[in-house]
């Protein structure tokens, strides 16, 4: 069978496809940021957290021939990224968003010097687990070979609601970020709270990273990430700082990125770069439309001053 | 653990220069209610503060049964059974109320099960005179709810001596005689002690078995209840024998002409959701209307849309003309505030005295030249106000946030009343005040009156209020529910309706 026999169903499944593989660094990094926001940090060096994840989880699978040990060395990066940010951020009169852009140079700076000699070799990549196979429509094939790092992620979203809705950890670490006054009152560790939500932010941030440079095909370029760092602060206001709508956001948003190279690939050449700015539109559109002054934002941990 | 006597000794506390508890001692027998009385800034707060380890006393020390402790932390305080309900609470307004109770417990469940939890809940809180929704998200509940469900969580860790910090401030006439009415049934029963803060006599009269007055930092009396009058008391918080207080002129006939006109005032909450709804009122020229009602029953948001701070639908007129809140309208049709928190709402807080003073007419003739600032006519004009109103400051160029609440009020009644005045609204304006700054703004409020002014007053404090108003509206879930001449009016039915028992 060809393309032309499924005709435009193939224009689905091409985006189904591209969106379960863009959306996988979205579920990690916007869960990643969702708990340290939670915690009432913002963390914006993601996007540096990101890059170094992706250059330490490619050097790692190059060198071991592990790809997993690759994502756990990515996380691991990631989490002295996070350690980094949260004892800058526990110095009196620091401000967490500056120390953030900082981060974002400074990671994207660092994975670029030290990725250079990661540019040649071929990393070992994440493996990935056929769903298609019962089909022998090639396109199907494609869309359902999905990469393991995504179900991974969909579990942790789920792991993360149960944690900070029924847990006590969980519930100490919606009071930090709710209330320092009630978390001090109660004798909480705030500090401590906060650079450990920081570390598990960059942590699964670094993960994420590892996924764009060690998925099929796999590769390190210093073009690796266009923003999803950043883009990952946007979903977790979008996604109103639950982590189930995190998942739905990044869904969301991977769809919107497939939409250009899912045209493309049925014949659809015209406007190309048009429907890649797809995914910035739609987080334009959909900020001003669930940011309006009379929206509620229950919630919005409050230490974060961001939402007003 | 039965209930302990708890005693502080000699505790003396300085803040830089300031000395800020002078050498007070405090005994709190095992199921007493002890009151602490005072005007702000006597030391009330700073002496509690250091028995729940917030603060560490100077010199002197706590005694718990004879036992000497050290509390360097409010875990401390909690390993004895020690806690505090504070006046700005402490509960996660993100969380529900049952999450709140449940973090707050001393150890922290790895797995919580909710319905078992509720289940548990539930059973402590059916055994109270009053209901706390155990479901619904703090940041939802009114303020009185707060202040309930702060005492509930307090109920529910078991403490042994309740700290209770100005906790009628929120509630109903009818509510604080529920809660604190429990505490003080507890304490018969001997299951607790507890302090409770308050510049109110009746409520001291009412719930507490003893009295400890502090002025200036220092223990001025102590004694039984039952031992001192009233007088004695108001003798012993402000010094001197009791003035009597301001005589209200007597009420004028107000004029006709309609000045302040509402009518179908909508105003959503931070939360989003409508905290006025559908109101409409009219206050004419010479009178004062006074809109009584719990806080968080849409006051605030009315004061805010009408001050041009916050969204509204529905008409706004102020003689006439419609009023947004645009500074030529404030300028021509002269209406001006004296918001709650003056600090926050009416002052810029590091500008200078002098330049808050100027903030409604700096941009006019003499005070500018063009668009270059007149700074000896600002200056001018600071000295005559802040002699005018006896505002004490450090100075002219002193930051507006080195003054004491009470003289930040002066400066915003001086700035606010020497202009051509014809609608005055007025928000707690003596939240937070001493005696003599109170007294002062009452009868500023009733000069602008005699003015002519419209004035609008919103108060918690039915006290005050119907001391001061010609007509009362309550206020209660957004909507104006009662309407009442000052003459006519009844405490009992007043808080009814404040409490939402009967609708209008």
């Amino acid at each position: 069978m060809d393309a032309a026999s499924i005709g435009w169903l193939a224009l689905p499944l091409a985006i189904l496809g591209g969106a379960i593989r863009v959306s996988t660094p979205f579920i990690f990094v916007s869960i990643g940021e969702l708990i340290t926001e939670k915690s009432g940090r913002i963390n914006l060096g993601l996007e540096g957290t990101l890059m170094l994840g992706a250059m330490a989880g490619y050097a790692i699978s190059y060198l071991s021939g592990s790809p997993w040990l690759g994502v756990l060395s990515a996380g691991l990066a990631g989490m002295a990224f996070g350690l980094l940010h949260g004892l800058l951020c526990s110095v009196k009169r620091v401000n967490d968003t500056a120390i953030g852009i900082s981060l974002i140079v400074l990671g994207t700076g660092l994975a670029f010097f030290l990725g250079k000699p990661l540019i040649e070799p071929k990393a070992p990549p994440l493996p990935s687990i056929a769903l298609g196979f019962w089909s022998s429509v090639p396109q199907v094939r494609a869309a359902l070979d999905v990469n393991a790092l995504f179900f991974v992620g969909i579990a942790l979203a789920f792991a993360v609601y149960v944690f900070l809705n029924r847990t006590g950890w969980g519930l100490m670490l919606r009071t930090v970020g709710d209330s320092e006054d009630a978390a001090r009152a109660l004798g909480f560790p705030v500090l401590r709270v906060r650079i450990v939500a920081t570390m598990a932010g960059g942590f699964l941030a670094g993960i994420g990273g590892s996924f764009l440079s060690l998925s099929y095909p796999g590769s390190w370029s210093e073009g690796l990430s266009s923003g999803q760092g950043i883009m990952a602060v946007a979903l977790v206001i979008f996604a109103r700082w639950r982590s189930i709508n995190a998942l739905g956001a990044s869904l969301l948003f991977g769809g919107a990125g497939a939409l250009g190279p899912a045209l493309q690939g049925v014949g659809v050449t015209g406007y190309y770069y048009l429907f890649n700015a797809a995914p910035y539109i739609l987080t334009l559109a959909i900020m001003v439309a669930s940011t309006s002054r009379a929206a509620p934002f229950a919630d919005a941990p409050g230490e974060l001053k961001l939402h007003r | 653990m039965s209930v302990p006597q708890v005693e502080l000794k000699n505790m003396t506390k300085r803040f830089g220069a300031n000395l800020a508890l002078n050498n007070v001692s405090l005994l709190i027998g095992s199921g007493t209610v002890h009151a602490l009385l005072g005007e702000n800034g006597a030391g009330k707060s700073t002496l509690v503060k250091c028995l729940v380890g917030f603060y560490h006393p100077d010199e002197g020390h706590i005694q718990v049964d004879g036992r000497e402790h050290r509390l360097n932390s409010p875990k401390d305080a909690d390993a004895l059974g020690i806690g505090m309900v504070y006046q700005h609470f402490t509960l996660v307004p993100s969380m529900t109320v049952a999450q709140n109770l449940v973090v707050s417990g001393a150890r922290l469940p790895a797995y919580i099960n909710w319905q078992s939890e509720l289940r548990r809940l539930g059973e402590v809180t059916r055994k109270l005179p009053f209901h706390v929704p155990l479901d619904v998200r703090v940041s939802q509940l009114s303020a009185g709810e707060k202040q309930k469900a702060e005492i509930v969580k307090q109920l529910y860790l078991g403490r042994k001596l309740l700290i209770l910090d100005e906790p009628t401030s929120v509630l109903t006439p009818a509510e604080a005689d529920e809660v604190l009415g429990h505490v003080r049934s507890l304490a018969r029963t001997g299951e607790l002690s507890a302090i409770l803060i308050s510049h109110k006599f009746h409520e001291v009269r009412r719930f507490a078995d003893d009295v400890t007055v502090l002025r200036r930092g220092a223990s001025v009396r102590t004694g039984a209840v039952a031992d001192l009058t009233d007088d004695a008391l108001a003798e012993a918080m402000i010094g001197e024998p009791v003035s009597k207080m301001v005589q209200h002129a007597p009420k004028s006939q107000p004029k006709s002409d309609i000045v302040l006109s509402i009518s179908d005032l909508r105003v959503n909450g931070d939360n989003g959701l409508p905290a006025v709804k559908d109101l409409s009122l009219e206050v004419r020229a010479g009178e004062i209307v006074g809109i009584a009602g719990v806080s968080g029953n849409g006051q605030l948001e009315l004061v805010e849309a009408l001050m041009g701070q916050r969204d509204r639908s529905g008409t706004m007129t102020v003689s006439g003309s419609s009023f947004n809140g645009t500074r030529q309208e404030i300028a021509r049709l002269g209406v001006y505030g004296l918001p709650q928190e003056p600090l926050k709402n009416a002052c810029v807080d590091r500008m200078s005295l002098a330049e808050n003073l100027a903030l409604r007419n700096f941009d006019r003739v003499p005070l500018c030249r063009g668009i270059a600032m007149n700074y000896g006519a600002l200056a001018d004009q600071a000295e005559r106000l802040v002699a005018q109103f006896r505002v004490k400051a450090p100075g002219l160029n002193a930051s507006m946030s080195a003054l004491s609440g009470g003289n930040v009020q002066r400066a915003v009644l001086a700035r606010e009343l020497t202009q051509d005045v014809r609608l005055l609204v007025a928000s707690n304006p003596t939240f937070g005040l001493d005696f003599v700054a109170c007294e002062e703004t009452y009868r500023r409020i009733l000069e602008a009156r005699n003015g002519g002014a419209a004035v609008l007053l919103i108060s918690e404090d039915l006290d005050e209020l119907l001391g001061l108003v010609d007509r009362v509206l309550v206020m209660s879930a957004g909507r104006i529910v009662h309407e009442v001449s000052a003459e006519g009016a009844d405490k009992r039915v007043i808080g009814k309706y404040m409490a939402g028992l009967k609708a209008a």
